[in-house]
C-alpha cells in the first residue's frame, strides 16, 4: 500500500516536472523576438486581431503578446515602456502622448464609427436626435439609465468628451452608471438593465451577432462619432529596452495593402457588413473631423 | 437554462473534438496551476513546519501573518508580481512579464501562505507528547520531523488541495502577469473571462465546465492519496 501511495505520488511529479520541460523551450521565449503590442478590448473582442496577428507573426517571425486593455491603460504602458507598439483609439490623448515624447510615428489605421444605444422603448425618446449633443441632454433630461465605461479607454474618453461637449457632468448622478469592465461586458450590462450606452459599432456588431442585446442603434453618422484608431511606436530614444524593430515592422504590416485589404474584408461574411474601414495613408481631415 | 445545456454541449463537443486550442488552454491552466502548488508545497510544508516545531520570539506575529496570507487577493498579488517584473521594474531584466512562469510566480505566492497556514496548524494540533515519544525511540531530529509530517498528512493533504484550488480558480493575477497571450498565457479562467467579454457564452460555460471537471478529478486522485491509509 504505501509503496503504491509513494509511486503514485512520485508519478504525478515527474509527469508535471516532463510537462514543465517540455513546454520550456516557449516558456522563456527569445526576448529579440518577443513584441509586446498594447491594444484596446475593442481591437480583440471583435476577432479582428485573431485573424491579423497570426498573419504577421509568420511573415516577420516575432512573437506578439497582446495586451488587450483599455486605451488608456494601453498609453500607460507606452509611457513606462512597458509595451513597444500600442493600437489605439484615443486621438485626443494619443497627441498628448506623442507630444511628451512618449511616443513616435503615429500612423492612421482604420476607423469604424461610434453609435448611441438604447432599449427599444427608448424611454428618453433620443431616437432621431439631431446630434450627440441633443440625444445626451435628452437622456441627462429624462434621467434615463445610462452606462458608461467608466474605464479610461477610448470609448470612455470619446464619451467623456461628449458629455462635455454637450454641457452636462453626469458624474455623481443616480442615472449615470459606471461598469469599470470592456465593451463587451458593458454591452451585455446594457442589455440586462435596459440603459443607454456609447459602443463602437465593431463590437456591437460581433456581439449582436451571437447574442440578441434588445438594445437598438438610436443615433449615428454625427464626423464626431468617428472611431479612429491609430498605430504609435513607443519612443525607443525613451527606453532602450523596447523592442522598436518590432514595432516598426508591426506599423509598417498594420498599414501595408494587403492587410489593409484584410481589415476592409473582416467581419463582412460574419456580421453582413464591415467592422473597421481601412485608413492608411490617409490625412485624419479626410475622415470629416 | 438553455444556454447552460447548450454550454455543456458545446463542452462535450470542444473535448470530444479535441479542439487544439481549447486542449492546450486546459493543459496550461493545469501546468501553470500544478507547478505552483508543488512550490508551495515545499516552501509552505517546509517552512510551516519549522514555524510550528520551534519556538521564537514573536512567533505568534508570524504565523498571524500567515493566515492573512491565506487570504491574499490574488489582484493584490497580481498587481504587486506585475509591478516587481515590469522590464523596467526591479525584476525586469528576467525578462519574466507575460510569460507562463510570472503566473506559476504569482500563483505560488497565493498559494504559499495558504499550505503554510493549514500546515502549521496541523503541525501543532498533533500531541506534544509525540515529538518526545518518537525521540525516545532513537530517531534523528530529521526522522522524527518525517514522521511528523506523515503523522499530519490527512490536513496537510486538504492543505495541498485548497492551494491548488485556490490557484487553479484564480483570474486576478493570471490575467495582470500573464496577459492572457493567446496560445502562450491563455488559461481556463482568463480565456472563460475573454469570451464571455466576446459574448461567446457557450464557449465561456462550456471552458468553465472543462475547469470544473479537472477541479473535481484533481481532488479526487488528491483525496484518493489522503484517504488510502487511515489512521488507526
Amino acid at each position: 500500500m504505501k509503496f503504491l501511495q509513494k509511486s503514485l505520488s512520485v508519478l504525478l511529479l515527474a509527469l508535471l516536472v516532463v510537462a514543465a520541460a517540455s513546454s520550456s523551450n516557449g516558456w522563456g521565449a527569445d526576448k529579440q523576438k518577443n513584441l509586446i503590442l498594447a491594444t484596446t478590448t475593442s481591437t480583440q473582442d471583435s476577432g479582428l486581431l485573431d485573424v491579423l496577428i497570426p498573419i504577421f507573426e509568420k511573415q516577420s517571425g516575432y512573437f506578439v503578446k497582446t495586451i488587450s486593455v483599455g486605451s488608456g491603460q494601453a498609453m500607460k504602458m507606452g509611457e513606462r515602456g512597458e509595451a513597444d507598439v500600442l493600437l489605439v483609439h484615443s486621438p485626443e490623448a494619443e497627441k498628448t502622448f506623442v507630444a511628451q515624447g512618449f511616443g513616435v510615428e503615429r500612423k492612421l489605421v482604420m476607423h469604424n464609427d461610434f453609435i448611441i444605444l438604447g432599449p427599444p422603448a427608448d424611454p428618453a425618446k433620443i431616437r432621431g436626435a439631431a446630434s450627440s449633443a441633443e440625444a445626451f441632454h435628452r437622456i441627462a433630461k429624462a434621467g434615463a439609465l445610462f452606462l458608461s465605461r467608466g474605464d479610461n479607454s477610448g470609448t470612455d474618453a470619446k464619451e467623456k468628451g461628449l458629455w462635455k461637449g454637450a454641457g452636462i457632468s453626469p458624474a455623481g448622478q443616480k442615472w449615470f452608471q459606471q461598469t469599470g469592465l470592456g465593451m463587451g461586458e458593458t454591452l451585455n450590462v446594457a442589455s440586462e438593465k435596459k440603459g443607454y450606452l456609447l459602443s463602437d459599432r465593431g463590437t456591437y456588431l460581433a456581439l449582436e451577432k451571437k447574442r440578441h442585446l434588445g438594445l437598438d442603434i438610436l443615433v449615428a453618422g454625427e464626423p464626431k462619432l468617428l472611431n479612429i484608431y491609430h498605430v504609435i511606436e513607443v519612443n525607443p530614444v525613451r527606453w532602450p529596452k523596447v523592442n522598436n524593430a518590432g514595432a516598426k515592422a508591426f506599423a509598417a504590416f498594420m498599414i501595408s495593402k494587403e492587410t489593409q485589404e484584410l481589415i476592409r474584408h473582416f467581419g463582412v461574411k460574419q456580421f453582413g457588413a464591415p467592422l473597421f474601414f481601412p485608413d492608411a495613408g490617409k490625412k485624419p481631415e479626410s475622415l470629416g473631423l | 437554462m438553455d444556454l447552460i445545456l447548450e454550454g455543456a454541449i458545446k463542452a462535450c463537443q470542444l473535448l470530444l473534438s479535441l479542439d487544439p486550442e481549447v486542449l492546450g488552454i486546459a493543459l496550461l491552466s493545469l501546468k501553470v496551476s500544478g507547478l505552483a502548488t508543488l512550490l508551495s508545497v515545499v516552501l509552505g510544508v517546509g517552512f510551516g513546519t519549522l514555524i510550528a516545531l520551534t519556538s521564537f520570539p514573536g512567533k505568534k506575529a508570524l504565523v498571524s501573518v500567515v493566515n492573512t496570507g491565506m487570504g491574499l487577493p490574488p489582484v493584490v498579488v497580481g498587481l504587486f508580481v506585475s509591478i516587481l517584473l515590469w522590464r523596467n521594474g526591479p525584476l525586469g531584466f528576467l525578462e519574466l512579464l507575460y510569460t507562463p512562469t510570472a503566473i506559476v510566480i504569482a500563483q505560488s505566492v497565493i498559494a504559499t501562505p495558504i499550505v503554510m497556514g493549514i500546515t502549521i496548524s496541523a503541525m501543532q494540533n498533533l500531541p506534544a507528547s509525540l515529538r518526545l515519544q518518537i525521540l525516545a525511540l532513537g530517531a534523528t531530529r530529521s526522522q522524527m520531523v518525517l514522521m511528523l509530517i506523515k503523522e499530519a498528512r490527512l490536513p496537510l493533504m486538504a492543505g495541498v488541495m485548497a492551494g491548488f484550488g485556490g490557484v487553479i480558480s484564480e483570474v486576478g493575477a493570471s490575467i495582470m502577469v500573464g496577459g492572457n497571450v493567446r496560445g502562450y498565457t491563455r488559461v481556463l479562467t482568463t480565456a472563460t473571462v475573454m469570451e464571455t467579454g466576446r459574448g461567446n457564452f457557450d464557449i465561456a460555460i462550456a471552458l468553465s465546465l472543462i475547469l470544473l471537471l479537472f477541479c473535481f478529478l484533481i481532488n479526487y486522485f488528491l483525496t484518493y492519496i489522503q484517504q488510502r491509509e487511515r489512521p488507526r
